[in-house]
């Protein structure tokens, strides 16, 4: 782990975290949590734990030094690249609003989405963690980013705004994953990650078809199922 | 090789996907199913040595929950090409393909011994099912279909999360991180207290969402409720059952690792909170797929219970995971026919279902009588087990409490059902010209008869798997 480079970097997450809850403009949201996911695939190599003790040379080396190269532009090229695409892609295709509403409003969101980082901070304060992760700010970013994206998930109005706020929270999840490198496999990575992307190609197939089916693609419309 | 449970339906899917006759198409499924319970048969008694560095295996948790998923989802194949010929005017090609890669993920959970996998496998689960939910392309299976998609995504994205603190709590512990379940159930003394006990909490707000526990069911009643019948019997008999799989893995984790008490409580709180709800869901109930699906979270709740009780009610849950496995998939499809027939589900327009489909009309009722915990079916066996668990380790409260619930659902979900059953036609009955016929109910007739044949008598070698599964509950990793 290199924590002068993943501080500054969860330091950024936490700052994009309040944007997130912030912006009610589509485009930029999308634009910001591409942002978001993008920069932990960066992260991905450098927590790697064996970054240093693999990459000295030899063929064990570049095939470790290739496999992490591969898998970080995967997650680059998801989260990054791919999932944003194809949501503006769905913006444009089924004519969305490019505003999102919020039920308890922005404002009220940036301030709860504070209270929920005072609160990730002091929680992981108290939790034990192994030595020499207690002083990166990786667990309260963590928790921090999943609870930023619970709440764009549960206050959006907007189906699109939503899937956003799931993202989010999976991001938040991805960090506390960082921790555990080692005991992350290549391939239960890549299956998270792909499974990641199919669940929000999924949902905005779902998006395209609440937008054809109601105004805004808003789920206002979607409470005729109940007792 | 057990692999071929996974690769079967995943090569049945493609298949499923190339052939071009929608009528045709359907048939697929029963071909597979079929290739799919020769599997079970021939590899799930004797198991399997553990796979690809311990990722997969049979063990005697997984035995009875890869059986369960054979026998539900062959009844189901039986039902669904009449089924689909007669909503011909709806495309096939998604659905074929996505049931048998449901099929392919329950396998996977089933076997997967690495927590990553093993979510992914969860993931995929709930991914594959929402073009069943959205089948009948209406805004309301619009709506079953989002929630579904949103709750099962927040749910797992918390399992994935507690999965997390279980690996970090070996982490914290003082060993090397792990996701493997064989190397957590070998080292559990090494686990941070702390850390396990939040991964629990997490594991089971995740999993049980997917099993449809209170109160994170909210999903169940508008999919059940929206799908069609055979995929509400899927998701009931089915991925539930994984899910609660699931669930039985972490309680094996924290079980020797010395935390039994602590996942008792959360077990027993969600259990009667389920149990809870769905008496009170059901008490006014007016759509009969709705009561069902409420009924399977009053079920859910009773195996999370029967585990958090503990000693003999243990044996009881995973036998009442076959029970109301087989028993639901009957009730789903009996549901299905009724809608067909009436083209609607509310008590309000289905009146008299045993003059204007006596087959169906007559095995609902059966199920009803069954799932509710009347004698001489297997529900009765599992439930009493469970209930004289809890009061023969003393928690008489808890077992009273069981016992009060299960009336308060047999009054209300017998107000809604019999209500439906009995009295005359109303006139509106004749807008469909839907009538019995054997493929149809043969499926449901069986699953009767299994629910029947499992009260008067356990199998030899049901018994030992449930014995089985609970020696391995109570014990480290045990050699297939």
């Amino acid at each position: 782990m290199v924590p002068g480079i993943v501080d500054p970097c969860m330091v950024l997450v936490l700052t994009l975290n309040f944007h997130i809850l912030g912006t009610p403009r589509l485009r930029s949201l999308i634009f910001v949590v591409g942002l978001h996911g993008a920069l932990l695939g960066f992260l991905y190599p450098v927590a790697h734990q064996g970054f240093h003790a693999e990459f000295h040379g030899g063929p064990a080396a570049l095939g470790a030094l290739i496999r992490l190269g591969l898998l970080t532009a995967a997650i680059v090229g998801i989260k990054g690249l791919l999932i944003p695409n194809v949501m503006h892609r769905a913006v444009r295709l089924a004519d969305i609003r490019p505003t999102l509403s919020s039920v308890i409003g922005f404002t009220p969101s940036v301030l709860l989405g504070g209270i929920g980082t005072g609160a990730a901070f002091l929680f992981a304060s108290r939790l034990p963690l192994r030595e020499g992760h207690e002083h990166h700010l990786l667990v309260p970013a963590s928790l921090a980013t999943v609870l930023a994206g619970f709440l764009v998930l549960v206050t959006r109005r907007e189906a699109l705004g939503q899937v956003l706020g799931y993202i989010v929270m999976e991001n938040g999840i991805f960090v506390f994953g960082l921790l555990l490198i080692d005991a992350m496999p290549v391939l239960v990575e890549l299956g998270v990650v792909l499974d990641l992307f199919v669940g929000v190609f999924v949902m905005i197939i779902i998006v395209n078809h609440v937008s054809r089916a109601f105004p805004e693609a808003s789920t206002e419309h979607l409470r005729t199922l109940r007792e | 090789m057990i692999v071929w449970l996974i690769l079967a339906p995943l090569a049945a899917a493609a298949i499923a996907m190339a052939i071009p006759s929608n009528r045709f198409r359907p048939w697929i499924l029963p071909a597979a199913a079929s290739v799919q319970l020769a599997l079970v048969a021939r590899l799930v008694p004797h198991g399997d040595p553990r796979l690809f560095n311990r990722w997969l295996a049979v063990d005697p948790l997984s035995r009875p929950f890869l059986a369960i998923v054979g026998v539900v989802f062959f009844l189901c194949s039986l039902y669904a090409p009449s089924y689909l010929r007669i909503r011909a005017e709806r495309p096939n090609r998604v659905l074929c393909a996505c049931l048998l890669l449901f099929l392919a993920a329950m396998n996977l959970v089933a076997l997967a011994h690495h927590l990553g996998l093993m979510w992914v496998a969860a993931e995929t689960m709930t991914l594959v099912t929402i073009p069943s939910i959205y089948f009948n392309h209406n805004p309301r299976s619009l709506e079953a279909a989002w929630k579904t998609l949103v709750l099962g995504s927040v749910g797992i994205a918390m399992a994935l999360l507690g999965s997390f603190f279980l690996a970090y709590a070996m982490l914290e512990g003082g060993s090397a991180s792990t996701l493997l379940i064989d190397e957590l159930v070998e080292r559990p003394h090494t686990l941070s207290l702390p850390w396990l006990r939040a991964a629990f909490v997490l594991l089971v707000v995740g999993y049980g969402t997917k099993m449809g526990l209170a109160p994170m069911h909210t999903w169940k009643p508008d999919a059940y409720g929206e799908a069609p019948g055979m995929a509400g019997a899927l998701l009931a008999g089915g991925m539930t059952s994984c899910a609660f799989l699931c669930v039985l893995r972490f309680v094996h984790i924290a079980r020797i690792a010395d935390d039994a008490d602590y996942a008792s409580r959360i077990l027993l709180f969600f259990g009667l909170l389920s149990m809870a709800t769905a008496a009170v869901y059901m008490a006014k109930q007016k759509d009969i797929k709705r009561c069902l699906a409420y009924s399977s979270v009053e079920h859910m709740g009773m195996l999370v219970f029967g585990l958090g009780i503990g000693g003999g009610a243990v044996a009881g849950a995973l036998l009442h995971v076959i029970h109301n496995a087989v028993c639901k998939t009957g009730m789903f499809l009996a549901a299905g026919n009724i809608h067909r027939a009436y083209g609607s589900k509310s008590t309000d327009a289905v009146r008299g279902v045993l003059r204007r489909l006596p087959a169906s009309g007559g095995l609902l009722l059966v199920g009803f009588f069954a799932i509710t915990g009347s004698p001489l079916f297997g529900p009765f066996v599992s439930e009493s087990m469970i209930v004289g668990g809890a009061f023969a380790s003393g928690q008489l409260a808890a077992g009273l409490a069981f016992l009060a619930l299960m009336l308060i659902v047999f009054l209300g979900m017998g107000n809604t059902l019999i209500h439906c059953a009995l009295g005359p036609e109303p006139e509106s009955a004749n807008a469909t010209r839907f009538r019995d016929r054997i493929p149809m109910v043969a499926p449901v007739a069986i699953c009767m008869l299994l629910t029947f044949a499992l009260g008067i008598h356990t199998p030899e070698f049901l018994r030992d798997w449930i014995d089985g599964a609970v020696a391995f509950l109570a014990s480290g990793p045990a050699v297939p």
